[in-house]
């Protein structure tokens, strides 16, 4: 049951919360989102730690099951199947994939399966999952790796690479199933400083190939320079949303502001001042 | 601390030191034990009956080889330990790391098997040998039992430690849930499965000297026994020596294992 693609602003609806909540227990963690991620749109979420924003990447993927509300991809209700009277009961697991089948997922502990080489961790859905013979899933993970910069690693085990490394080859192993959304879920936090921006520089090339991204991330500079939208959250719920420029410079909610100045006063020790109004752009 | 001296890294907690050193340490420890060893029998401070001289115990083991003896109990002990040890193991380990990763077998089996690995598998012995007599199998059984509970808790505990992320990066690469059992979890399980089997099978040497000591009719264990009704402390050293020595060659052998199989991890 395919619905008709939504379209807001006549672009295309790729992926949409609808008055979403999500408890765990007592706790509710996120509270009424709505939020839709068009067509290669970038989409930063940020906020304080314990703010949901990882609960919601996660529930847009369905690795956690929302409460209330409802989660579109491209259209499909992901997650639930709506059975009769009304009620809704989770979907089966090939339900669950179809509805996922476009969607690729970056977490912050790379995941990359230990046992196999960087290159068949790239070729194993493709094998699997896109039933591709063996000859054909190497020539095409090897295409991906050269596009981050790793063919070179492509007999290596995933364990002898550096974060960064690892990190750029579970983007590789995502992006050659050929998703139309990639999720990020803090895809530099793991990593030593000094190898977040090879990390956040093929990610950069991935929004300017037109890829649909939703981004949870602490770097601010990035979301400046990367996200067509910023989206603050806290306590569980979007405080503020709005292109990078006009967010990072006059945040409306004194809990952004807040945010913004204590991001800040940690990242701007030394020469790299902020800009006299507060900007970090 | 580029220029500090060896004695002072020996001082340093966590130092490494030049790999010759610590063999030198590993040898000397054992030259220290035979030395002290010679003092008190050559020198007479014990009785002959009670410590065996080390040249008694080295010409026991030719005697006992020369006449092939030797060969059969350690063959028939290390028969036992394989048989036991790889049963338990084959069926400990697919069904510990389901339990590590399925409540329901986790519900299903932790009341059972907490129960059982307090047992002490000594109370069993009587048991077994009225069920199942005083043959290898009974023997086979007592290393089981000894084993197999311990191996499950163990190889659950790895199958639980295994990243929930890394599972749920293979779902949204669209993976089945047989796959990620059967790929993704399996292997993972792997290196942890192979420590847990080094341990375990240590446990494994004493459980079979328990049995022979016993019911057998042949094996190092029972070798030992009836040595001691005859005074013959050397049979009783050397036994001990070997099962010693034959653990260190398993866990050699694990330690090969495990560098070759699981050489993906770190």
């Amino acid at each position: 049951m395919s619905v008709l693609p939504l379209t807001k602003n006549g672009h295309e609806v790729m992926l949409e919360a609808r008055g979403m909540s999500k408890r765990f227990g007592e706790h509710t963690v996120l509270r009424d989102i709505s939020l839709s991620i068009q067509r290669s749109e970038v989409v930063c979420l940020i906020g304080p730690s314990g703010s949901g924003k990882s609960t919601l990447l996660r529930s847009l993927a369905f690795l956690e099951a929302y409460d209330d509300g409802e989660v579109f991809v491209e259209g499909e209700l992901l997650g639930y199947d709506r059975a009769q009277g009304g009620r809704r009961v989770i979907s089966r697991p090939a339900r669950l994939r179809e509805v996922r089948r476009n969607m690729g997922m970056v977490f912050q502990q790379f995941n990359l399966w230990p046992h196999m080489s960087v290159a068949e961790n790239v070729m194993e859905a493709l094998i699997r999952g896109r039933r591709l013979s063996r000859a054909k899933a190497r020539k095409l993970a090897l295409e991906t790796l050269e596009k981050v910069g790793l063919v070179d690693k492509a007999d290596a085990w995933p364990n002898r690479l550096s974060g960064g490394q690892q990190q750029r080859v579970a983007i590789a192993r995502s992006l050659a199933m050929s998703p139309a959304i990639m999720l990020f879920d803090e895809p530099t936090s793991a990593l030593d400083p000094e190898l977040v921006g090879e990390v956040l520089q093929v990610m950069k090339h991935l929004a300017e190939e037109g890829m649909t991204m939703v981004v949870v991330t602490h770097e601010m500079g990035f979301a400046a320079q990367v996200a067509d939208r910023v989206v603050f959250l806290d306590g569980g719920q979007i405080v503020e949303q709005g292109a990078p420029a006009k967010l990072f410079r006059e945040p409306s909610s004194p809990r952004l502001a807040q945010f913004l100045k204590n991001y800040l006063e940690r990242n701007s020790l030394f020469d790299d001042r902020p800009a006299a109004n507060g900007t970090c752009l | 601390m580029a220029t500090s001296t060896l004695w002072q890294r020996c001082l340093t907690p966590r130092a490494h030191l030049p790999k010759r050193l610590t063999w030198i340490a590993g040898i000397g420890i054992w030259l220290l034990v035979i030395v002290l060893w010679s003092l008190v029998t050559y020198g007479g401070l014990v009785r002959s009956i009670f410590l065996p001289t080390p040249t008694a115990v080295l010409s026991t083991a030719v005697r006992m080889i020369g006449d092939g003896s030797l060969w059969q109990d350690i063959w028939a002990s290390a028969q036992v330990v394989i048989y036991g040890f790889v049963l338990s193991s084959i069926l400990a380990i697919p069904l510990g790391i389901l339990m590590g990763s399925f409540r329901l077998v986790q519900a299903l089996l932790d009341p059972l098997v907490n129960f059982m690995r307090y047992l002490p598998v000594t109370a069993f012995v009587p048991l077994l040998i009225l069920w199942i007599g005083i043959g290898i199998e009974q023997r086979v059984t007592v290393i089981f039992f000894g084993i197999f509970f311990q191996q499950l808790v163990m190889i659950a505990d790895v199958s639980r430690g295994v990243s929930q992320d890394l599972i749920n990066a293979s779902y949204t690469l669209g993976a089945k849930r047989r796959d990620v059992v059967a790929h993704v979890l399996f292997p993972a399980c792997l290196p942890g499965a192979i420590d847990m089997l080094r341990v375990t099978m240590g446990w494994a040497w004493t459980f079979v000297v328990v049995a022979e000591l016993v019911a057998a009719d042949s094996g190092l264990g029972y070798i030992s026994l009836k040595a001691m009704r005859g005074f013959q402390v050397d049979v009783i050293f050397l036994s001990i020596a070997l099962i010693g020595l034959l653990g260190l060659m398993t866990d050699q052998c694990f330690r090969f294992l495990r560098a070759r199989i699981t050489s993906w991890a770190l």
